[in-house]
């Protein structure tokens, strides 16, 4: 009995060892949307959005060719060359009520028009209540960084968003919208409009990548000094993929003696009271003013976005990440080159 | 109509009376004023019941009927003073104007009393809770104007003891008592959402 | 009319020994409505250069991706000032500018309804702006933080609260507003009150000018709406001084509603903004067709159309807020609605140039390019209406784009219309029209180069008030060529302000009435004498000189 156990323990990790290195190889196929364009959407928000758009467009584009097209007559067949000021006047006209009947009538029914169409998609977006089954997650707002929480699955993680991607929006995830300080606003060009996240004040909205990519995103409300430093990824994969990252969320901090040393000053420096890493020791257990560190190395950047998670990158931001990001709310903890090299390996360790 | 098209001097125009600068310029500035009100009062309304910790309307408020009495006398009181001024009876119009003073500071008075018992025994201020921000603020704006209100009344009090011909400005008397009438309604407004309904 | 006028002798007078004390104390204290309404121009006109070169850093900053030109709180204090500046320190005294010096001589008055009142709007009004310029030296406040303000123009909360905005920055913002705004409502019921009950004999409502009728309804709105925002402000100041809970999320205050009672101004503001250029066009492009404007009733309702329905309309400024399908489809169709009247003056103005006589002088072509670069903005306002569009496009660079139309290819196009219209009358001398042409045809071409591109930003996804963009997001280019327009904006600028001073002191003696126009304020000298008119005229139409100058066929018979 004690045997097969054990032997099914060691085929797991085996398999999970094996997952882990492939996980960065998938992730590297994954297309990149860096060009995040209104009318290249990839989700449904965003497609209903991009149609009542190309509506709105057509019928506006199509007054302001007729109107500014009579304006332009206008002027052109009735300007004087050089202006005589005995010149004869012309027929004084004060005006007409058919005439002003008539193009008042036409724009009221051109926006009843688009009033009806407004509605509609306003409420298809905004009624849709979440199915049962449906994928939920938590983004809580804050200055300068996104905390997404996965509450089905007991996942705590930072600035990268992970979903399956689906071709049919009755598997949509569904967010919770939330802030810790100030407004933020959640936007994904290509995949829906924004939403604000407001303190005290809880906001809902869905998205259906459909299919496997790397989406942008930019905090869309002004919230201070690094707002513009504050995007957003979302991972759109494989159902049997974002399954497999739920899992490695799931785990508790890799324990790799390589990052032992780092993690001893890790442990003892205040890093713990913004970071948390999962399984570290009381001393960070909950810390939530910076983000949740446990699988930093399965994101793909730093600073929400400023800078790739490279080695190198890695070192300079935990040395001083006012440089990326001035203003930030990060101190440079101004460790030595030495304490600086064990604290970025045992970040490196947490996959 | 073929009469106009044919006429070579335009029809006269005829007495030409315009309304009077004042009497306009008080309407306006009500208006402006009335606009404002409104915002602290949608706040409150907004506010009710969200108090997320005591103390709460019910518990601390009492209705303050003798201010009110009060106040709403004094535009009574005011408009016998006027009417005693249009009159030329001096006499009547200097004693009509210092009960107006006089039930005005009344009601100031109970306020202050009211705020006091407000803050050093139920220990309601401005930041305690939604409740205490926004009653302080509607009432504290309306009781400023009726402090603004009561610095005009007075001056035109000196200015009548001191033996000025106050007659000649029932102009000014008369706008000055519409602003009275507007601080007035005001507090109806105010009593009936901070005490009747908010409680 | 009795007459146009004669020259006068005027009785000797001792001269006052002049000198610069002597001068300077007069205008300090003058009550006199058109130098009140010139020192609200220069003072709008000094604060439109300043934001503007505030705006050329902001787009020397955004050029190019990474920008290294400001830091971050730099830029967002550029932008936070620049957006302040220009509503309440340029768009308002405009307003107040424009109504102070044309509505007396318009209706025949000899000044405005209060005089004094008049002269504290303006003080207080140069106070406010010079007490929120003043948070660059003074906002460090006793825990240093802060200097400008940097919250945006809008000020949302909580950001504006103690808690995220430390030191006093944030109080100057609010201090300098609320004390010029105070200005505002003073001149606008000034303006109300003037129109009311000093119009001339014969003058009744509906033969008051367009501009005047514009300007009054245009007073209306400011004395509903800016109250307010003079009340989030009183609030925000008990937030941050009394510890109110206004806007304390954590104790059950709502940041929205700073929100609901902003826009509640806001969008009245915009169209408050908006009115002095509907004002001069309803006045330059008759003149300048020789015909009367087309439809003035139907022009007057759709002006008071627009004021009373952008009351109703704020909540577009929030529709990513989360409000519920039903506000969002209201706020959708009021917005809507209310670009109906404004439809409608473009059609009127079209229709009074058409079967004309247009003469292509410089202020006619700022108001023939307001016609098309109004319509454009009202079209892409069209587009942020619709409320699921507009949840793509808020807090983008198209609503950047759009506003910027509106105001600068819309407005600030007007203001100079009407500068060049009025510029005569005020001088007493003309300007130089080849300069003038140079100047126009640069800034319309720097303005379409800088604010068209915008638009497609904002298409790309690139959201506003951010510092600076990470290449390779497809916003580079756009942005390069958003700064270029600079290019020509700034000569452009240059030459109206060599254009205006210039010609102010060596230009050619204008007379009483170089356009051949037909209201009241060209029947006399120019500039006016102190008291407007030698005697008070009396009007028998819409058209006072129209019927002086044309015996035989004038209005009056007609209306």
């Amino acid at each position: 009995m004690a045997l097969e156990i054990t032997n099914i323990l060691s085929f797991g990790c085996a398999v999970l060892k094996t997952a882990l290195l492939a996980l960065p190889a998938i992730a590297a196929e994954l297309p990149e949307h860096r060009i995040t364009n209104i009318f290249e959407p990839l989700a449904t928000p965003a497609e209903s959005e991009k149609n009542i758009a190309l509506l709105v467009i057509a019928i506006t584009g199509t007054v302001f060719v007729g109107v500014a097209g009579l304006i332009a007559y206008t002027i052109w067949r009735f300007r004087q060359p050089s202006h005589e000021p005995h010149s004869e006047e012309p027929p004084q006209v004060y005006g007409s009520n058919q005439i002003e009947v008539a193009w008042t009538v036409v724009p009221i029914l051109i926006a009843f028009v688009l009033i009806g169409v407004s509605a509609r998609v306003i409420a298809a977006v905004e009624n849709a209540s979440p199915p049962q089954a449906a994928l939920k997650v938590t983004v809580i707002g804050h200055q300068w960084w996104w905390e997404v929480l996965y509450p089905d699955y007991g996942i705590v993680t930072a600035n990268e968003i992970h979903m399956p991607a689906t071709a049919d929006h009755k598997n949509a995830t569904y967010l919770q919208l939330q802030s810790a300080d100030v407004i933020h606003s959640f936007w994904l060009p290509q995949l829906s409009g924004k939403t604000d996240l407001i303190p005290n004040r809880t906001n809902y909205m869905w998205i259906d990548p459909h299919s496997p990519g790397i989406y942008l995103g930019n905090c869309a409300e002004y919230c201070g000094t690094q707002h513009a430093n504050m995007l957003l990824t979302v991972v759109g994969e494989d159902p049997k993929d974002f399954k497999q990252w739920t899992i490695e969320q799931q785990k508790r901090a890799v324990d790799d003696p390589q990052g032992s040393e780092g993690k001893a000053v890790f442990e003892s420096l205040a890093c713990v009271n913004c970071h948390n890493i999962s399984g570290s020791g009381q001393a960070s257990a909950g810390a939530k003013f910076g983000p949740d560190l446990t699988h930093l190395m399965s994101r793909k950047t730093l600073g929400t976005g400023v800078i790739k998670n490279t080695p190198d990158n890695l070192r300079a931001w935990v040395n001083d990440p006012q440089i990326a990001k001035p203003g930030c709310l990060m101190p440079s903890m101004r460790l030595t080159p030495g304490e600086l090299t064990k604290v970025v390996n045992y970040l490196e360790t947490l996959r | 109509m073929d009469a106009v098209l044919t006429q070579r001097v335009p029809p006269p125009i005829g007495e030409w009376k315009l309304p009077d600068r004042g009497a306009m310029g008080i309407i306006f500035l009500i208006v402006t004023e009335t606009a404002l009100f409104t915002i602290f009062v949608v706040a409150y309304v907004v506010y009710m019941g969200k108090s997320l910790t005591g103390p709460y309307p019910k518990d601390v408020l009492d209705l303050p009927i003798l201010a009110s009495v009060c106040l709403l006398s004094s535009s009574v009181t005011i408009v016998f003073a006027e009417t005693a001024l249009k009159k030329h009876r001096l006499g009547m119009f200097k004693l009509w104007w210092l009960a107006t003073i006089v039930l005005g500071l009344e009601f100031l008075v109970s306020t202050g009393l009211e705020w006091k018992k407000l803050i050093y025994e139920d220990h309601l201020t401005v930041s305690t809770n939604l409740f205490g921000t926004t009653f302080y603020s509607l009432v504290g704006l309306h009781a400023s104007h009726v402090i603004l209100g009561m610095c005009f009344l007075l001056l035109v009090m000196i200015v009548s003891l001191l033996g000025f011909p106050i007659e000649t400005q029932e102009r000014r008397v008369k706008f000055l008592s519409w602003y009275w009438h507007f601080v007035d309604a005001v507090w109806v407004v105010v009593f009936t959402v901070v005490y009747v309904i908010g409680r | 009319m009795s007459s146009v006028h004669s020259e006068v002798e005027r009785p000797p007078v001792e001269e006052a020994r002049f000198s610069f004390s002597n001068h300077l104390y007069d205008w300090v204290s003058t009550v006199d409505h058109k130098r009140l309404g010139l020192m609200y121009i220069v003072s709008g006109l000094l604060f439109f250069v300043i934001a503007g070169i505030m705006a050329t850093v902001i787009r020397l900053q955004l050029a190019f991706p990474n920008g290294k030109v400001v830091d971050p709180d730099t830029f967002n204090r550029l932008f936070t000032m620049h957006g302040t500046t220009m509503v309440f320190l340029v768009g308002m005294p405009f307003v107040a500018g424009l109504s102070n010096y044309l509505v007396p001589l318009m209706i025949g008055a000899r000044d405005m309804a209060f005089p004094r009142l008049n002269a504290f709007g303006f003080w207080i009004f140069l106070f406010g702006g010079c007490l929120l310029y003043f948070s660059y030296i003074g906002g460090g406040g006793l825990s240093g933080a802060g200097s400008a303000p940097d919250v945006g123009w809008f000020a949302y909360a909580p950001l504006t609260s103690r808690a995220f905005s430390r030191g006093a920055s944030t109080d100057y913002w609010i201090l300098g507003i609320l004390v010029a705004g105070i200005g505002s409502i003073a001149s606008a019921l000034n303006v109300i009150v003037t129109t009311v009950s000093m119009r001339c004999p014969g003058m009744t409502l509906s033969r008051m000018p367009m501009f005047v009728w514009v300007m009054l309804i245009d007073s209306w709105l400011i004395i509903i709406a800016l109250p307010p925002l003079s009340a989030a402000q009183i609030m925000l100041l008990v937030d941050r001084f009394l510890g109110g809970n206004f806007f304390n999320t954590q104790s059950g205050g709502s940041a929205v509603l700073w929100q609901h009672f902003f826009w509640i101004f806001g969008h009245p503001e915009v169209y408050i903004l908006i009115f002095p250029a509907f004002a001069i066009l309803s006045e330059v492009i008759p003149i300048f067709s020789r015909k009367p404007i087309f439809g003035k009733p139907a022009m007057v309702g759709a002006v008071a159309a627009i004021g009373f329905i952008s009351l109703g309309v704020w909540a577009h400024h929030m529709f990513a807020v989360g409000m519920t399908s039903w506000s969002n489809t209201f706020f959708t169709a009021s917005t809507m609605l209310v670009g109906i009247p404004t439809g409608i003056k473009i059609f009127n103005w079209t229709a009074t140039m058409y079967g004309g006589k247009l003469r292509m002088d410089t202020p006619m072509l700022f108001c023939c390019a307001f016609l098309f670069q109004f319509l454009i903005a009202g079209l892409t306002g069209i587009m942020l209406a619709t409320g699921p569009f507009d949840w793509q496009l808020h807090d983008s660079y198209f609503v950047v784009g759009h506003f910027h139309f509106t105001l600068v290819a819309g407005l600030v196009f007007g203001l100079f219309a009407g500068m060049y219209y009025w510029f005569p009358k005020v001088s007493g001398r003309m300007y130089n029209e080849k300069l003038a042409k140079w100047h126009f045809w640069l800034f319309t071409i720097g303005v379409e180069i800088t604010f068209v591109p915008m638009h497609f930003l904002g298409f790309l996804g690139m959201p506003r008030r951010i510092y600076t963009y990470a290449p390779g997001r497809g916003w580079e280019f756009w942005n390069l060529v958003a700064t270029s327009g600079l290019l020509f904006q700034l000569p452009a600028t240059l030459i109206f302000v060599w254009n205006v001073v210039h010609s102010a002191i060596k230009g050619k003696p204008a007379g009483d009435d170089p356009w051949d126009a037909w209201t009241l304020e060209w029947a006399t000298t120019s500039p006016p004498p102190e008291y407007n008119f030698e005697t008070i005229p009396e009007v028998h139409s819409g058209r006072p000189l129209w019927d002086l100058k044309n015996p035989n066929d004038p209005d009056w018979r007609f209306e």
